[in-house]
């Protein structure tokens, strides 16, 4: 009795935790199966959003009648708005992620293995910033872009996004596994500070930086708050923000547009996903 | 001697590491910042005397309070929900099941979809036309908009739950490994029972519970992002929330009011970390 259950138990357990996954991939999916439909698929299957003079219902297909590419051939040939915006959020996010990454490589160096007075109040003070949300620091980094005349600039994101307090708490947590005395051991063999951070920290937090750098990019690819303040011009605006206008606009096309914005961070995503994973359990918080 | 050369040495290299980012960290937050605490509580930009009317104006706001309420009420609703679930999840993954890694991904990956890009499937699954109607429709009940009444606000709790689960679930199975397995087995030998069992575990998951209250917490905040690209500059009242009134002021450049609403935020942020840090505390001084 007690083995016919140890047995069908854990199968009832992954049907069970199977559905949830399945609807928690459901948008994804959605998303990528009606990125294969054609305009007018789409537009008689949900033509009827928004308006108030039907009383038809959407049509949900999990499958195209006609599986087409045309949506992506409208959206990277047809518009080249589009790949305009795409190319504003590279241009926003990698800076970010690059710059974030080396300038707070050094200061987790120097909070994770080094000694001077006043480090942990003043690490302190990094942890508290990383709290709060932007509805407090996106005030702070509106006075300082309006002081130095970046406003509607990226640099007005870009600036506070390198030196945000997140790379900073994250490495600082891989930096303090790396044991003393590997340290000692090259000080011992006359190695400077500037070669212990190079040829031995850097390597050692190898994973952490991979973390960094893909929850850096999963929160950024995905801003709204801050462009939405900081940036006027409608063409200076990331994809995040342009999608939800090209949503209403070109409904058509807005599928194959959402899954091309995806795929960047998804092969990220799919590349590194050990390390977004470690990320997430040595930080235990998010930017 | 030596040694206070080389500890002097430390101090100095320790600065040339952290010079970057102190700069930069500094310029961009710390001083805008306490300038801006410090506008708060002016009654003109360029100096000005003392005054508390910043903050009088900002509580007396309607859409200020009804920002903050939908901003409190929201946490209160998410945040429980979101930690019973996904400690749910996380128990049922932790115990003997198939494909284990395959489903933690699948939980996982809707941190990693940005919002834009599902933003068309709340909506066709929402709509007034959209598909939960029509399912309704067909079941003989009455069709309900949701985006356009009191039941946005369960729309974008679900939202934020379906985006935020994975990485509670990630943090939860990190705390359930962490637990020695001898504990079990100690209990197991005494013949403790299955609530008893769930107890032990409880007990040794509350640090992470903490945490993931204080992540759940945190994130919350950032609901903004779902609820702006769902419902656009103009949504239902119950789903204005505190980034709604923030961009409104942005955009009429009422730096004062801003500031004031900042430092507010800013001191309830610390007070509900400090409450949630000292639980903590009393927590692990009553285990020992």
């Amino acid at each position: 009795m007690r083995d016919k259950q140890e047995r069908v138990m854990p199968l009832l357990r992954t049907l069970l935790l199977a559905a949830v996954a399945a609807a928690l991939l459901m948008p994804v999916i959605l998303t990528v199966v009606n990125s294969l439909m054609t305009e007018r698929e789409i537009l008689s299957n949900y033509g009827m959003l928004g308006r108030t003079d039907t009383s038809d219902f959407v049509n949900l297909k999990w499958i195209p009648d006609w599986v087409s590419f045309v949506q992506y051939f409208n959206v990277l040939i047809a518009s080249p708005q589009f790949l305009y915006m795409f190319w504003n959020s590279v241009m926003m996010v990698l800076p970010i992620v690059a710059g974030q990454t080396a300038v707070a490589a050094m200061a987790a160096f120097a909070f994770g293995k080094l000694r001077f007075p006043g480090r942990e109040p003043l690490f302190f003070l990094y942890l508290i910033t990383m709290m709060m949300p932007f509805q407090v620091t996106l005030v702070p980094n509106y006075i300082m872009a309006d002081r130095l005349g970046l406003l509607n600039s990226p640099s007005a994101i870009i600036l506070p996004g390198v030196f945000a307090a997140f790379g900073v708490f994250l490495l600082r947590q891989f930096m303090l596994q790396i044991p003393g005395s590997y340290m000692e051991a090259a000080k011992m063999d006359g190695a400077g500070y500037l070669r212990i951070f190079i040829s031995i920290a850097l390597p050692m937090v190898k994973p952490g930086i991979a973390a960094l750098v893909v929850l850096l990019f999963a929160d950024y690819w995905n801003m709204v708050e801050q462009p939405l303040i900081f940036l006027q011009n409608a063409e200076l605006q990331p994809l995040s923000v342009f999608l939800s206008r090209l949503q209403k606009e070109a409904f058509g096309v807005s599928f194959a547009a959402s899954v091309i914005y995806m795929i960047p961070m998804l092969l990220l995503f799919m590349t590194a996903e050990k390390y977004f994973i470690e990320g997430i359990q040595l930080s235990g918080i998010k930017g | 001697m030596k040694l206070n050369h080389a500890a002097n040495r430390e101090i100095m290299i320790a600065f040339c590491f952290l010079i970057p980012s102190l700069a930069g960290f500094a310029v961009f937050y710390l001083i805008p910042f306490g300038q801006s605490v410090i506008t708060s509580f002016q009654d003109g930009l360029d100096g000005g005397s003392w005054t508390l009317a910043n903050y009088k104006e900002l509580l007396a706001s309607s859409s200020f309070k009804k920002a903050s309420a939908n901003t409190f009420r929201f946490m209160a609703i998410s945040v429980p929900a979101i930690v019973a679930l996904s400690l749910g999840l996380a128990l049922l993954l932790n115990t003997r099941v198939f494909f284990r890694n395959w489903l933690r991904t699948a939980y996982v990956l809707p941190l990693v979809v940005p919002v834009a890009s599902i933003v068309l499937v709340w909506q066709i699954l929402f709509d007034w036309n959209g598909a939960l109607n029509g399912w309704m429709a067909r079941l003989g009940m009455i069709r309900i908009d949701w985006m356009k009444s009191d039941w946005a606000s369960m729309v974008i709790v679900l939202i934020y739950i379906w985006k935020n689960i994975g990485y509670n679930v990630v943090l939860f199975l990190a705390g359930l490994q962490n637990i020695p397995d001898q504990y079990y087995e100690i209990a197991d030998l005494e013949g403790a029972s299955r609530l008893r069992k769930f107890g032990i575990t409880w007990t040794y998951l509350m640090p992470t519970t903490f945490l993931v209250v204080l992540m759940s917490v945190l994130n919350s905040f950032k609901v903004f992002r779902e609820t702006y690209l769902v419902a656009g500059d103009y949504p239902h009242d119950s789903i204005y929330m505190m980034q709604h009134y923030m961009n409104n002021m942005f955009l009429s450049l009422d730096i004062q009011k801003l500031s004031a609403a900042a430092a507010l935020m800013a001191a309830c942020i610390l007070v509900l970390v400090t409450i949630l840090f000292q639980a903590e505390r009393l927590f692990r001084s009553y285990m020992e």
